[in-house]
């Protein structure tokens, strides 16, 4: 273990001397059952508060009816970003499905700020799971619970007129998937540090936002200023609105300039999507390291 | 339980926070199967003593085995063997108390033939099986204190930890946490470590340890450590109480320490004492009650502080408390 200190020059107890007596044999968890133990108390939470679930909702709704819908009229057709016969606001739709996983997943990383404060990370720290287990728990159940947001934010695709295929639902929702969980376990190594919840708030504000507005959830990314252009390559969550776009419209006939739109270019150089989705991975197995550090520490 | 010996083994054990030593070289060996008691003012290194051991807080030096297992080393291999109740409520108040204990039985592993039936045992201890299924935000204080104490041995832990299980509880709810606890030691073995400021319950403890300054001022059988004040304590009551103190250390070369409207004298034999003392005193002498020391004057002795005052004083641990958590939030 990390926290063996090499300073303390204690002489090993050698195999347990208490293991004489058959009170201490003691069956090891299973890391996916304490995952599951985690997992399954979150979402106990989750289901007894639907407010919640709501609250999470009503700001892309409110994203989707305002934005959308003002901005269509100014952009579409003719604006030249997007071909004719496309609308802004079904452009912005995936994005605004991309927006609720976000704002979902790293608001679940909440509870564990709660939790400290009512006492109970102090019975999850001190139970004999491991650390990793907690964290890899909490970020899936982050991620159910934003991926719940996202399916029910799919209700709006025929009011908005964007056309689903099954398979690009559902090779979206995988997407989604991935992003759900690396943003949770974002939100994870941010909480464990934090005492307070407006504390997290406030953080999580500070980060969040312009996480969203870089990331071309609710813009296409093209004919950006330099300056921004930069700037939005730097935003990681870029690289996860852009394959959950294309996964959308590519199976349901748009043409390819409206799915041009949505893809990440550096320069003339267009990324594939299977590079997008790598950096979305690697990023979110290091924030999840990071967090699993974070739950390991002791005072 | 087939086997004595020791189940905590501290020796040497040394925690720093930056400057600050809370804990300045503990010794400690705890029996098993034992009702053992912790003891000291506010700040001693109580709770970081017991947080150590429960494997939350790093040592900085020496060493502390529990169960057999070094906590340093192995902490998970203490964790499944320890149960614990701390002084701050730590059950989800979102989930019913049978969610929370099966929560419990997940995480120690206990084995999923023996969970419900576990689940309702320990429910049943603690008289909460009607109450099993409503959310525990609807709970009283002593009624979460008990669902904790039924969670903290449900997976039959070989040490029992709990700090201040009683703080902040009517008597009649602590008499009933002492009864759980007295049966969990008879049916289980388990042994109990636990801090308490309540006189009367060190009383009931089999050994005790009293801390101060972060080192162990004494330590034995709660008669051992009265014993050892050796004599007798003389409380006294006068028409002047001022004069009567001054008049004791001048002229019987006692010791007298004042305590809410009465004078404590300690003396090797105090009914010899009496009668001289009402011969050598120009105030009138009210009353006079001769006993032997108490574990109140044991601590008195032992710290210069008197365990009652700690106990009122909780707006000064609230204090504290927040001090603490800011302080673990730095780094």
């Amino acid at each position: 273990m990390s926290n063996a200190t090499a300073s303390s020059p204690v002489v090993e107890q050698g195999a347990s001397p208490a293991a004489l007596s058959s009170a201490s044999i003691r069956v090891r968890v299973p890391f996916w059952q304490s995952v599951f133990i985690i997992w399954y108390r979150d979402i106990l939470r989750f289901t007894r508060d639907r407010a919640r679930l709501i609250g999470s909702l009503a700001q892309p709704i409110l994203f989707l009816v305002v934005f959308g819908v003002g901005l269509s009229s100014a952009f579409g057709a003719g604006s030249g970003v997007l071909p004719p016969h496309t609308t802004y606001l079904e452009f912005m739709f995936p994005g605004v499905i991309g927006m609720t996983v976000l704002m979902t997943s790293i608001f679940s990383a909440m509870q564990i700020v709660w939790d400290r404060e009512f006492g109970f990370l102090r019975e999850i720290l001190v139970a004999p799971i491991d650390r990793s287990a907690v964290a890899v728990g909490k970020a899936l159940s982050g991620a159910s619970q934003a991926m719940i947001g996202g399916i029910i934010m799919l209700i709006f695709a025929p009011i908005v007129g964007v056309r689903l295929s099954v398979l690009g639902v559902f090779e979206m929702l995988a997407l989604l998937l991935l992003l759900a969980v690396s943003l949770s376990a974002f939100g994870i190594a941010i909480a464990s540090r934090m005492r307070s919840m407006q504390g997290f708030q406030v953080v999580m504000n500070f980060l969040m936002m312009p996480m969203l507005f870089l990331s071309g959830a609710l813009f296409p990314l093209k004919g950006l200023p330099t300056w921004m252009a930069v700037l939005t390559r730097f935003d990681p969550v870029t690289y996860a609105i852009a394959p959950v776009r294309v996964s959308l419209f590519s199976n349901s006939g748009y043409p390819a300039p409206f799915i041009n739109a949505a893809q990440v270019t550096i320069g003339s150089y267009t990324l594939p999507l299977l590079l997008d989705v790598g950096i979305v991975a690697v990023i979110g197995v290091t924030v999840l390291g990071l967090a699993i550090a974070q739950l390991r520490k002791r005072d | 339980m087939a086997d004595q010996g020791d189940v905590i083994t501290v020796r040497g054990l040394v925690k720093r926070y930056g400057p600050v030593e809370a804990v300045r070289g503990i010794d400690l060996d705890v029996h098993r199967g034992e009702i053992f008691g912790f003891l000291g003012p506010n700040g001693a290194g109580k709770s970081t003593t017991i947080s150590i051991l429960c494997t939350l807080v790093e040592k900085t030096a020496g060493s502390a085995t529990v169960a057999g297992w070094d906590v340093a080393r192995h902490p998970q291999e203490v964790r499944s063997r320890i149960g614990l109740v701390f002084q701050d409520p730590s059950l989800d108040n979102q989930l019913t108390a049978r969610q929370n204990l099966y929560f419990h039985a997940l995480a120690y592993g206990v084995p999923r033939r023996q969970r419900s039936e576990r689940i309702r045992a320990a429910l049943a201890m603690v008289g909460l099986e009607d109450r099993a299924d409503v959310q525990v935000i609807t709970y009283s204080g002593g009624m979460k204190r008990r669902l904790e104490i039924a969670r903290g041995v449900l997976h039959h832990p070989e040490v029992l930890f709990l700090d201040e299980p009683t703080i902040g509880l009517d008597p009649q709810t602590r008499a009933t946490v002492w009864d759980h606890l007295r049966e969990i030691r008879a049916q289980t073995g388990t042994t109990i470590f636990m801090t308490t400021h309540y006189m009367e319950e060190a009383e009931w403890c089999d050994r005790i340890a009293v801390i101060d300054h972060g080192r162990i001022v004494a330590l034995g059988t709660p008669d051992e450590l009265k014993d050892q004040m050796g004599g007798d304590v003389v409380v006294v009551t006068t028409s002047d109480n001022d004069r009567a103190a001054e008049q004791i250390t001048s002229r019987m070369g006692a010791a007298v320490t004042s305590d809410d409207g009465t004078l404590r004298v300690e003396v090797a034999n105090g009914p010899e004492f009496v009668p001289q003392l009402v011969r050598e005193l120009d105030v009138e002498v009210k009353t006079v009650t001769v006993r032997r020391p108490s574990l109140d004057d044991v601590f008195l002795k032992l710290t210069g502080r008197a365990i009652r005052d700690e106990e009122v004083d909780s707006a000064g641990a609230l204090h504290r408390a927040m001090a603490q958590r800011w302080q673990g939030g730095r780094r």
